[in-house]
């Protein structure tokens, strides 16, 4: 068997990401060497981005099953129960988290604004009305010179796409740290809601099924854009900028409402949105799912310009297009509706039943594949790897005592991490479609959308801790889910399940692949002992720049249920003379804390530990607290522990607070660390003490911390920070950056 | 009163607009495609609604002020009958000539999304009634593009005849004179950028919107 086909070189075949070893399987498959258009669909199959052939051996560790499951992972999104809709019938969450981390650090505004058009698909894909979306981003230091322009255009981005779709963004994180300094992290985040009965899937297509393009046309832009999205960086990446996709938001706009009319029709056998690797992907998808195979007609694919080739047309990442196999006859169906809306509509070919994929252009077959091994084969690894050493835990002793707890209480809720992102969610639209009852600039732990039409309401957060990840990525990856989880149930919600967004870097070297598995092992220890299956998500490894990695970050999604909107909790209801309980143990975890980087310029220490059982027992009873009416504020403990919620708390509700402090732990653990499973409660002196009762009795530690009252936060009637002080700098800090008040530096 | 919704391809407070209205009507209002070339019949009520009616990337509402359904609605308003145009809605309105002054890019070239503090300027038009004179509200905006404009003659004669009808009062986008909200000289056209049809329910956006809605409706 020759080697290479006409035209086709080894140095070619190593462009295309493709090693001999799987060269070779190729080969083998074929039983003839591939010509360029099929080395081109292979090496985008079985890129990392569409293949997960680093991940796959471990991510089968997490838990995907669950009673409120309806689908998992493996299709575009996964789908869980949440009962009645307002017509009784049974209503389904669909939501997904992907990352769209190396477009968006080559081009800001277009990266982001995709990496949202993408998610979005994702969801009504499968049937569902998006109703939020969320994002988790991760920007170089403030004083970096890239961060600026990029936090600018990123926001901008996501504002300029999930504004005009008309799909309120709901809620998010931004973190700042000099490890994203070359590989900012952009995660966006959809949820829809549909019928439980009417959701469309990938699978389901049968051989003799006309395939339907709809959309935009097909340009020559994101070519090989999953291939980047599976390389480091190195200092020539900003000339890979043409790989990044152009986004048109109101492309989408008419794209969900064609689709959700055509999904009302009943004419569809299976639909699939083009994301990364395009056409190939979404064919490859549905005929493999459906056992079956494909012929396409590249002629008949609607093209924006002149002279495109099979290779093109097959790698290209144009945006806002769908691939639907209609049950036969039914076409007319979807012309009709396309049309109506003023986008293309082209049958391209049709299923059949070789099991194979062919392409025809100009008459000639240009590609002539088995499916089976697009998908089936792609090569899996078990990579090499070893457990990143974890750092020793670090006692709260050690750490030299502040003089005055009021002035590094202001110094770090205005630290970056910390510091109000209302210039950020400012830009974006919170409150199109009229259900948001708590988006980012609403004192909750999780954004509040109601199920429309009825007295339900998702409760939606994201949520990681890289610094604890980098200290000790198996208590990190059980942190990120834990907090997800802490922070629906400190709104009221029942957590229900997660989506993923795994974020690392290279994964070919050991001690990266260590912080994976890690993470992973961390992540299902959570999901399991929370009862919080993980049901979608996305691995984005590679994001390093000449060898210097991502701090690992783990982003969790996570979606619950408030059952009565009348019955949940916020943090910014406290009243006068209201007693402030803390739920949990605290010993002062002062290791990867806020506290360390911020005052003692520090990032060492072991990461806090999560009692997954004191965990659930803590929150379920403060779930129980908030259903009985008893809270007039709940807040989690998080970055900053107690003195940050406090903080938190004190300016959501316009109100001082007199903490007070006892005990052996050293103050500034006290008031600090993040020791893992706590909540900050406030309310009515009966009500406490009805609380403490119930603590009592189902043996929940719960400690009295404070007092609501006066204009400042004080400790022990001491350490004064004044709420107007303290408001000034929190909001202060990001416009000032933003206003280039900070010297940029290398 | 019998309502339509205008929907064009981008709208995307059409379904919002329609349930405010359906919850101080309690009738469905007619939703009504950028394509139809008349309203349905017995139609009082128009709303315009926001969104990016047809992705507005030329100048914002330019597009759909020459879009098939315009005709109907300037000879809707010119019986008398009432017209809204809320934020991409208003953008529409100003394009399409039924209301004066322009909408440009907010002044800090941002997106802006809050709630605005707003004052009740004319307590004494169909659409503003059940407000006292001077109100206090807070409305929710969201706009790129409500920067509004006119010459120094039109803004001293719309603020003569009592045309301000909502102020800012804190102005987000760099407005002439803090304006968030005008009618035309005859009464019967209004447009504002905030979002009343966002301000209808204590679980979202308050209910300082809803007195807006049964001023125009209530009592029909």
């Amino acid at each position: 068997m020759t080697q290479y086909a006409e035209g086709i070189t080894a140095e070619i075949v190593k462009e295309h990401g493709i090693n001999d070893a799987e060269y070779a399987v190729i080969l083998d498959r074929l039983g003839r060497a591939p010509n360029l258009v099929e080395l081109g669909i292979f090496s985008v199959m079985w890129s990392e981005h569409c293949s997960y052939k680093s991940s796959r051996a471990h991510l089968g560790k997490l838990p995907t099953k669950g009673e409120k499951v309806i689908q998992g992972p493996g299709e575009n999104a996964g789908v869980i129960d949440i009962g009645d809709g307002p017509n009784g019938k049974k209503m389904a969450c669909i939501f997904k988290m992907e990352s769209h981390n190396h477009p968006s650090f080559i081009e800001p505004y277009q990266g982001a604004a995709t990496g949202v058009g993408g998610i979005l698909r994702d969801v009504f894909t499968m049937g569902a009305r998006p109703v939020a979306l969320m994002n988790a981003l991760r920007f170089g230091a403030p004083e970096h010179k890239k961060t600026r322009q990029l936090v600018s255009g990123v926001v901008a981005g996501i504002g300029g796409y999930g504004n005009c779709v008309g799909v309120p963004t709901v809620g998010g994180e931004t973190n700042f740290h000099a490890g994203y300094n070359g590989n900012i992290l952009v995660n966006a985040m959809a949820v829809g809601l549909a019928e439980a009965d009417n959701i469309f899937y990938a699978r389901g297509a049968e051989p003799g099924q006309p395939i339907v393009y709809v959309g935009s046309k097909t340009g020559r832009d994101g070519i090989h854009g999953a291939t980047m999205a599976s390389a480091e960086f190195d200092d020539q990446s900003e000339e890979k900028r043409p790989t990044v996709q152009v986004g048109d938001p109101f492309v989408e706009k008419k794209l969900i409402e064609a689709c959700l009319e055509l999904m009302a029709t009943d004419a569809i056998a299976a639909i699939q949105d083009m994301g990364a690797a395009g056409l190939t992907s979404s064919s490859v998808e549905m005929a493999d799912k459906g056992g079956i195979g494909i012929a396409l007609d590249m002629d008949k694919v609607p093209q924006r310009e002149t002279g495109m080739t099979t290779y093109e047309m097959m790698l290209s990442e144009s945006q806002e297009r769908m691939l639907v196999i209609m049950k036969p006859g039914r076409e007319d169906v979807a012309y009709e509706i396309f049309k109506k809306w003023e986008l293309d509509v082209a049958v391209i070919g049709e299923t059949t039943d070789t099991g194979r994929m062919v392409l025809t252009h100009k008459g000639e077959v240009v590609c002539d594949i088995p499916v089976a091994p697009l998908a089936d084969d792609a090569p899996k690894y078990e990579r090499p790897y070893f457990a990143p050493e974890v750092r020793a835990q670090l006692n709260a002793k050690d750490v030299a005592q502040p003089s005055h707890m009021g002035e590094v209480l202001l110094k770090i809720m205005s630290s970056p991490d910390m510091a109000s992102k209302a210039w950020i969610w400012k830009q974006y639209d919170r409150h199109v479609m009229a259900d948001t009852t708590a988006s980012s600039e609403d004192p909750s732990d999780a954004a509040i959308v109601r199920v429309h039409g009825t007295n339900k309401a998702l409760a939606i957060t994201t949520d990681c801790t890289p610094r604890y990840c980098f200290a000790n990525p198996f208590e990190g990856g059980k942190q990120a889910v834990a907090e997800a989880w802490r922070n629906l149930t400190a709104t009221g919600a029942d957590p229900i399940a997660i989506t993923d967004c795994l974020n690392f870097g290279n994964p070919e070297r050991e001690e990266i692949m260590g912080q994976f598995v890690g993470c992973i092992d961390g992540m299902a220890e959570a999901c399991a002992k929370l009862d919080f299956p993980v049901v979608s998500g996305n691995v984005s490894l590679y994001n390093e720049t000449n060898g210097v990695a991502i701090p690992p970050t783990p982003a969790i999604g996570g979606v619950g249920l408030i059952p009565d909107m009348a019955k949940r909790a916020h943090f910014g209801g406290m009243r006068e003379g209201d007693i402030l309980l803390v739920v949990g143990e605290t010993e002062g975890a002062l290791g990867a804390s806020v506290y360390l980087k911020v005052i003692e310029g520090r990032e060492d220490g072991g990461a806090p530990l999560v009692d997954l059982d004191a965990e659930k027992a803590h929150g379920d009873f403060v779930r129980g607290q908030i259903r009985a009416g008893r809270l007039s504020a709940c807040h989690d403990l998080s970055d900053g522990g107690l003195a940050c919620a406090a903080a938190d708390m004190a300016l959501a509700s316009d109100m001082g607070i007199k903490l007070a402090h006892e005990g052996n732990v050293p103050m500034h653990g006290y008031l600090f660390g993040e020791d893992q499973g706590r909540y900050l409660l406030a309310a009515a002196k009966e009500d406490a003490i009805a609380i403490l009762q119930d603590a009592k009795a189902d043996d929940v530690p719960v400690h009295v911390v404070g007092l609501a009252g006066g204009t400042a936060v004080t400790v022990n009637g001491a350490h004064p920070l004044e709420l107007d002080r303290l408001r000034a700098a929190w909001e202060g800090w990001m416009p000032a950056l933003m206003d280039q008040l900070v010297e940029a530096a290398e | 009163m019998k309502s339509a919704v205008i929907v064009f391809p981008g709208s995307n407070c059409d379904r919002d607009a329609h349930d405010a209205i359906e919850k101080v009507t309690g009738q469905k209002p007619a939703m009504v495609w950028h394509q139809e070339s008349e309203l349905p019949e017995g139609t009082q009520f128009v709303m315009v609604p926001g969104g990016f009616s047809y992705g507005d990337y030329l100048r914002c509402g330019a597009m759909a002020s020459r879009s098939a359904i315009m005709p109907a609605i300037v000879a809707h308003a010119a019986t008398g009958a009432p017209v809204l145009g809320v934020c991409n809605g208003f953008q529409i309105l100003t394009e399409s000539g039924l209301l004066p002054g322009a909408l440009m890019r907010n002044a800090g070239l941002k997106f802006v999304c809050e709630k605005a503090p707003l004052t009740v300027e004319n307590a004494n038009t169909q659409f503003t009634s059940r407000y006292e004179a001077g109100a206090q509200l807070l409305v929710p905006i969201a706009h790129h593009d409500g920067n509004y404009f006119a010459d120094t003659e039109t803004l001293d004669r719309i603020e003569g005849e009592g045309q301000v009808v909502f102020r800012y009062g804190r102005n987000p986008n760099g407005s002439a004179r803090d304006i968030a909200g005008i009618i035309n000289e005859q009464g019967n056209v209004m447009g504002m950028m905030p979002h009343p049809e966002r301000a209808v329910d204590d679980g979202h956006g308050g209910t300082d919107g809803l007195a807006l809605f049964e001023s125009l409706l209530g009592s029909a």
